[in-house]
This record gives structure tokens, sequence and C-alpha cells, in this order.
């Protein structure tokens, strides 16, 4: 499996992406995508936009490295990796996960599993337009949570 | 002596004012939490940026490293916030 990862100012097309993943094949029986998108209110105010800053070089290489742990860990047959950065105005995608399997356990567990890791191991960061006023976005202790979770082997995870 | 490619990002490059920097580092410092407390006494702009080192990450030649892992040998040595992507 060659899994696409890429780092882009410019918008991408989900069903496009998810597309490609199937294209040509009949081995894939799942495909599972998760859009990030972005919001029009934090903290229950609205936003003008976000502006994503990244480690380019790091983030790449980040995410790669989780990209080919969930293959490890889960019979991929393919998987699309997507991440937005510079300013993103509401109701614009963020993100893409795209993950696609014989059958939609594994598909629907890589993505979970890819997203909890992009939120607390990729490095970007957001900073959010308020009312004329610039705010880095603080870290979620419950993003923190969701990532943990997978380091523990769970009963009836078929491929650990 | 050893030279290192600093680089800072999100607030704690606009706390220092500046993403990345060379420095030539003090044979003495041997692991990040060693180096934070360094770069802290080198100016109020550090001081700043450096204030909370518990909430500080750490990457060595582009990957996640824990405070107390050791600096020898790395090229690139990158502070930033917790992240906050996807």
């Amino acid at each position: 499996m060659q899994p696409t990862v890429r780092l882009q100012r410019e918008r991408f097309d989900a069903a496009a992406e998810a597309a490609a993943l199937r294209r040509g094949r009949t081995d894939v029986g799942a495909v599972v995508t998760f859009t990030g998108i972005c919001r029009g209110d934090e903290n229950g105010k609205p936003i003008t936009a976000l502006t994503l800053e990244h480690y380019p070089g790091m983030a790449e290489a980040e995410i790669e490295r989780h990209v080919a742990e969930a293959s490890q860990r889960w019979p991929l047959l393919g998987v699309t990796v997507i991440h937005r950065y510079g300013r993103i105005e509401p109701g614009e995608d963020i993100v893409l996960v795209a993950t696609a399997s014989s059958h939609r356990e594994a598909a629907f567990a890589a993505a979970d599993f890819l997203m909890d890791f992009l939120k607390t191991r990729a490095p970007f960061w957001k900073q959010v337009e308020q009312a004329g006023d610039r705010n880095w976005v603080e870290a979620k202790q419950s993003d923190d949570a969701a990532a943990e979770r997978w380091r523990k082997p769970k009963i009836g995870d078929a491929a650990e | 002596m050893a030279r290192v490619t600093l680089r800072y990002f999100a607030w704690v490059r606009e706390r220092i004012g500046k993403p990345d920097e060379e420095l030539d580092l003090p044979a003495d410092i041997g692991t990040v939490d060693q180096l934070t407390a360094w770069l802290a006494g080198r100016g109020e702009e550090y001081a700043y940026a450096f204030e909370n080192r518990d909430v500080i990450r750490t990457a060595l030649d582009r990957r996640h490293v824990r405070r107390t892992a050791t600096i020898a040998g790395a090229r690139e040595i990158a502070f930033f916030p917790p992240m906050t992507g996807g």
C-alpha cells in the first residue's frame, strides 16, 4: 500500500480523494472518510478565520510515521491524509483522513486512530481570529485522552 | 561547543521574536531540560517563552522527545506549545 500524505495551503476535494482510493479495484469493501471543517465559532463566540501554522518537514514525517503504524495495526488497502495550513475561513475543510480496507472495522478504526494522533502529535497550531483579536487555540485534554486509549492493546484487537 | 539550529513555533516563536536561530551550546548542556533552563536565562523574551517549561514540547531532529532526553548529536532542536491540529 502506498499511502498519500499531503500538506497544502489549497483546498481539497474530499469526495474525489475517497473515490481515488477505490478506483479500478474490487478488493476494497469499505472506505471511511473523515473531514475536519472550520467551525464559525470558538468558545461560543463567532470567529472570522483560523490560521494554521505547521513545522514543515516534521509534520509530514510525523503523519507518515502514524500512517505506517496504522497499516501495521489494521489490514488497510489505502490511506490518504491531507492537512491544510495557512488561513482558513469558517465552512472550509481543514483536514481529510480517508482509509480503505476489505471490511469496515479496519477502515473505521484506522481513521479514528489517525485523527486522534493528528490532534495530539502532528506539529500544527491553530490561531483563531475573533473580533479583531488573534489567539492561539489551547490544546484539549480530551484530545490527549482520546489518543492515549490507542496505547493500551484491547482484547479482541485482531491486528495486535 | 556544539552548533545547533533552534526552531520556535506558535506562541513560543512570537514570544522569542524569531522563528529560528543558530547557536553554539555550552558543552555542559546535556538534556532538553538543561537547554531550556539555559535559554530562559538568555534574556527577557526567552524567560517569557520558557516561563512555564512544563507545557513546552520539544523535537530533536524532527522527532518528539521528553524533557529528560539527551540532546547529544542533535542538529535541529524545536520548541513549541502542545499541538492543536486536526
